[in-house]
């Protein structure tokens, strides 16, 4: 499959129900009601943009659609399909692939072996597409370099960069990545922009969670914001980045002050 | 796909210390014991019975590693393969009574065979009916698998009565090997060997298969395991019912190297192998290993110097390796 040439097609579906759906989705975590109806569309092939302060709900709304935290109420639809009290197991063979914040790294296995782990269609390190490779390869050149080393020893960036390369190393329909550029340097941050900007170009939908407005706004199409367990704003991104007194409210930031 | 270049990171180096222990508390226990060889015949055993104790711990670690489960019960499976051993080789009595070692070898092996099938089937159960409904709750853990063991030894006293009975060596098995003025009794020797296979075959599935990769990452991290689209509950039901027949076997070779069994062995051997796999670092097979080489060590020199301290020798053991390494030999990188 040549991934990088190849949009999946999905810019003229925003008429039909998107590709994702979460409908007044309530998530308990212990004692705590965390989440209190979030109503978000992640349209197919598109880069939407989960935003909001911290302790906001993000990371709690791609753990529920993960299945990771069990929605109380409400529903997650995918394809159509209700993800809600699917394990986690099923909802990542629907084809989603998720980079959670703390990047799920393997540290004791090597690059390849958590490349591997990844490609869930291939038995060993041969087997795993070697044209997909290649791309991945192209987008992270440290990844080959490093094949053979345990993922421990790589930098937080590298780390980074093995985490969405395990999301992208097969086929996914959608990809939730929470803080792609969370703790990394300013020119690693550049280059995991670069890679992003070519994944979106390859019609892969992605929901990503950030805190950097620079980034975000960089990479969304469009854009949603939470607060206290629910979305607030939901939007063009490139509304958003050019309203900055919106952005004041709703982020509590401005972006001149973020450059 | 080589990893050449300049800037490329720091090797990762094998770390081997842990491994040197063993040589070293061998070589420190030679002018202790004085005798050359009495000290070779103590390091045999002492190696024999590592190999035993570690077949039937590494179950248990990976178990722990995997789904953070304490199995308190293990044991029973090591009390169950000796007594499934003592009704297989009963009726077989022509093998063993053989002075052929071969013979006597086909008729262990049938043991052994059916040891392990039994004590995994049970282990089926045992996951389903006592540990399924307490995963994540550590306290009930320890006391419904301590249970089990109980009731596990109970259904022994049951079928096989409640008397110390005899598990003989087969005839060919008996006696020693003379290297030089040591003796080196056959059936350890065989105990090494056996454990020798076993541990490199673990080694090999662990490393070079993709089952290996999943439970070497799903006891790192579990829930990205499962992110990955794997379901780490049936790996763990697998390794659950692996290292129950594993366990079987140990008792086996445990009951062979006692000669004599008594329902409540599972208990007495609970202590070793915990010992060992905090020793070891609790998930790590390697850990388990030289962990039970140097318990195994441990026991047979100090049940030749002093007696009276044997137990003792083996927590003195762990407490030096904890505050060597807090988190034992070879620890896991977890979450």
């Amino acid at each position: 499959m040549n991934a990088a040439h190849a949009p999946a097609g999905g810019l003229a579906r925003d008429a039909a129900e998107p590709l994702l759906r979460l409908s007044g989705v309530h998530t308990h975590i212990g004692a705590y009601h965390i989440l209190h109806g979030v109503d978000l569309d992640v349209p197919a092939g598109r880069t939407t943009l989960l935003l909001g302060r911290n302790g906001a709900g993000k990371t709690t709304a791609l753990r529920t659609v993960m299945g990771l935290w069990r929605a109380s109420a409400g529903s997650v639809r995918f394809q159509g399909r209700e993800l809600v009290g699917s394990d986690t197991p099923a909802v990542a063979q629907q084809g989603i692939a998720y980079v959670p914040e703390s990047m799920g790294i393997f540290a004791d296995l090597t690059v390849g072996e958590n490349m591997l782990l990844a490609a869930r269609g291939a038995r060993d390190e041969s087997a795993i597409d070697a044209e997909r490779l290649r791309w991945v390869f192209d987008l992270f050149p440290a990844m080959r370099k490093f094949w053979n080393h345990p993922a421990g020893l790589l930098s937080g960036g590298q780390k980074q960069m093995l985490a969405v390369s395990r999301a992208i190393v097969e086929p996914r329909k959608l990809i939730l990545v929470d803080e792609p550029s969370k703790g990394l340097a300013p020119s690693i941050i550049q280059n995991m922009l670069s890679a992003f900007r070519e994944l979106k170009a390859s019609g892969v939908t992605m929901l990503l969670v950030e805190q950097n407005f620079n980034f975000a706004r960089q990479l969304g199409d469009t854009v949603a914001v939470m607060d206290d367990g629910r979305v607030v704003h939901r939007g063009a991104m490139a509304e958003l980045a050019q309203d900055e007194s919106l952005q004041q409210r709703l982020l509590g930031l401005s972006l001149g002050a973020h450059q | 796909m080589s990893a050449g270049g300049r800037d490329a990171l720091p090797r990762a180096r094998l770390d081997l210390l842990p491994l040197v222990l063993v040589p070293l508390l061998a070589l420190a226990a030679l002018p202790l014991v004085g005798s050359g060889s009495s000290w070779v015949t103590l390091t045999v055993a002492g190696l024999a019975m590592g190999m035993i104790i570690f077949i039937i711990a590494s179950g248990l670690t990976l178990v722990f590693g995997l789904m953070d489960v304490l199995n308190f019960g293990h044991g029973v499976f090591i009390a169950l393969g000796a007594y499934v051993a003592t009704s297989v080789l009963a009726p077989m009595a022509g093998l063993t009574e053989s002075p052929s070692m071969a013979t006597n070898l086909v008729a262990v092996f049938a043991a052994m065979i059916v040891a392990m099938a039994v004590a995994g089937a049970v282990g089926v159960a045992f996951e389903r009916l006592i540990v399924r409904p307490v995963y994540g709750q550590h306290l009930k853990q320890i006391l419904i698998t301590m249970g089990g063991m109980i009731i596990g030894e109970e259904l022994i006293k049951a079928i096989w009565g409640p008397q110390q009975i005899p598990l003989p060596l087969p005839q060919g098995l008996r006696g020693s090997w003379l290297l030089g003025d040591a003796a080196i009794e056959k059936y350890r020797a065989i105990a090494v060997a056996v454990g020798a296979i076993v541990f490199v075959a673990m080694l090999w599935v662990l490393a070079r298969t993709k089952v290996g990769l999943l439970i070497r990452a799903g006891v790192q991290d579990r829930e990205m395991v499962e992110s990955l689209g794997y379901r780490v509950r049936r790996l763990f039901v697998g390794v659950f019912v692996a290292g129950s027949a594993l366990a079987g076997l140990g008792g086996v070779m445990w009951g062979l190297y006692q000669q004599n069994l008594v329902p409540q062995m599972g208990a007495q051997v609970n202590v070793l192998i915990f010992i060992v796999i905090i020793i070891g670092g609790l998930g790590s097979a390697g850990g388990c290993f030289v962990g039970a080489l140097l318990v195994g060590l441990m026991a047979n020199y100090t049940g030749f110097l002093a007696p009276k301290v044997a137990l003792f020798s083996n927590i003195l053991l762990m407490v030096l390796v904890l505050l060597w390494r807090p988190q034992g030999l070879y620890p896991v990188a977890r979450r």
